[in-house]
């Protein structure tokens, strides 16, 4: 239990005498996270609409498959994934492994699915008369669908949060594919289990409550908005 | 608006992705076991080795299986492991060339102080034997890392196989940390490598649940060796690098700075290049 109280004690010290390694691993964390989270949300939000707003034959089974692959294994990704992008799988030429490209692109396959179901959902649930009221207005297919995508805009963004929860929360991409590498690749969660595996549970609760603090800020920051945009 | 949102959205992505390409220094990576990392001893010589020869050494720490393999899969150019024999196979199978040994540390055997295999003191062929024959609770790594390695070897030797099936066999699948932790649980016995054990027994201010009974036998020395990956097999590997690196860990002063690293005030590895 003594971790616990340790761990809140070294949190503030490790962030209060801004040790280099630790500020390094937050960094890479934003930086990746950011990044992955981007291209999820660019791939998957037209996706999700597609899903959601059109019929087309197989459309059940692509959103069973995508609900299915939201609770995908973070480590079965990074299996997945290696296997392509190592030396010896048929991307390995372009050196991605142990790079922060490769781990995005694995934080990628582990959002996209996330994105796709809840868009697809928020869509689906526009209501039917409202629809009808654009149509009789005279609004065009496009309109239409641009006015249903706005309607869902909330449900997108709590979508866009839960897909940046996994990202920045995963060990098993970041861990495979970027390899914990100091001062390159190390994030948060992988130091986490670096210094768990070293028995240094103090310094693991430690950087745990950085990541929940950011993940506080960033939520903290999205719903602001939220509220601005609403008044 | 709109457009100056998708410009926003759009430079913030050009800028991610050259944020990533930016650096491009002389990169040598290696797959390494837990142990030389998590004690802290490449800390200490990567920045000497960057001094010395320009060279950023980068390293992932992983079980030795699975470094033999990414080293395989042509994933680094340099391995530092410790599992003599797989490595020799290794060697033999063309996967690696220049073996060269470095250092050593040793292996102990840990229990409860209870003692109730009463192996204290004893060789560890003794130990295992009691330990089999009492029936008393043993945890393993069950991961294929060197220690596992060497464990399984060591059953064989005594005749045993593994104990696959027993009773008192506990397979982890995890770290030597972890397992250590199950062992104590469990009041039973693990083997170690003597740098995991200095760091548990710190954690516990120096009154651990588990204490050294056997240890100094031959038997449980554990030799590290460099292997460099065989540039034969990919052109993007830095065959160059990881024979600077093999022949930096082999040098009169790094030798002596391997026997000079110590964790917590003991001394751990014991340098024997060749």
């Amino acid at each position: 239990m003594h971790y616990l109280s340790d761990g809140f004690k070294a949190a503030f010290t490790i962030l209060l005498s801004g040790q280099e390694e630790t500020f390094n691993a937050i960094f890479t964390t934003l930086k990746v996270s950011t990044f992955s989270i981007l291209l999820t949300l660019a791939a998957g939000i037209p996706l999700g609409f597609i899903l959601g707003y059109y019929s087309f034959p197989g459309k059940h089974a692509c959103r069973a498959i995508s609900d299915t692959l939201m609770a995908i294994p973070t480590v079965v990704v990074g299996l997945l994934i290696y296997a392509f992008i190592s030396r010896s799988g048929p991307f390995g030429g372009l050196g991605l492994l142990f790079t922060l490209r490769g781990v995005a692109i694995g934080q990628f396959f582990l959002g996209l699915p996330v994105v796709v179901s809840l868009t697809a959902s928020a869509t689906e649930q526009m209501e039917d008369s409202t629809r009808l009221t654009l149509m009789t207005l005279g609004a065009s297919p496009g309109q239409l669908a641009a006015s249903s995508l706005w309607e869902g805009r909330y449900a997108v963004v709590a979508a866009a949060m839960t897909a940046y929860s996994r990202i920045i929360s995963e060990v098993g991409v970041s861990m495979m594919i970027g390899g914990n590498i100091k001062w390159r690749t190390r994030t948060i969660t992988t130091a986490i289990a670096l210094e768990t595996g070293k028995g240094q549970f103090a310094e693991g609760i430690a950087l745990g409550i950085v990541l929940l603090s950011i993940a506080f800020i960033v939520n903290g920051a999205v719903s602001v908005a939220r509220k601005r945009a609403a008044s | 608006m709109k457009r100056s949102l998708r410009i926003l959205f759009f430079s913030v992505l050009v800028l991610s992705i050259a944020a990533y390409s930016a650096f491009s220094a002389e990169v040598l990576r290696m797959a390494t076991t837990t142990s030389t990392d998590n004690t802290g001893l490449l800390d200490y010589l990567a920045p000497e080795f960057l001094k010395d020869t320009g060279i950023e050494l980068q390293w992932v720490s992983v079980g030795t299986g699975k470094a033999l393999e990414l080293g395989k899969n042509l994933d680094v150019d340099v391995l530092l492991v410790h599992a003599p024999e797989v490595e020799k196979q290794y060697v033999q199978d063309g996967f690696g060339v220049n073996r060269r040994q470095v250092m050593y540390n040793d292996f102990i055997i840990i229990g409860p102080p209870s003692d109730p295999a009463k192996i204290k003191g004893k060789t560890v062929k003794e130990a295992f034997i009691s330990i089999a024959t009492k029936g008393a609770p043993f945890a393993s790594r069950g991961d294929k890392s060197g220690t596992h390695v060497l464990e399984l070897d060591l059953w064989e030797r005594f005749g045993y196989g593994q104990p696959e099936k027993e009773n008192w066999y506990i397979q982890t699948g995890q770290g030597m940390l972890d397992t250590i932790n199950i062992a104590a649980e469990k009041v039973g016995y693990t083997l170690t490598d003597r740098g995991t054990f200095i760091k548990y027994e710190d954690n516990y201010k120096g009154n651990p649940p588990l204490v050294i009974l056997v240890e100094g036998d031959e038997a449980l020395f554990n030799q590290y060796s460099v292997i460099a990956v065989n540039p034969v097999r990919g052109d993007h590997l830095r065959y160059d690098l990881a024979l600077k690196f093999s022949d930096w860990m082999r040098s009169d002063k790094v030798q002596k700075m391997i026997g000079e690293f110590s964790l917590l005030g003991k001394p751990l590895f014991v340098p024997n290049a060749k």
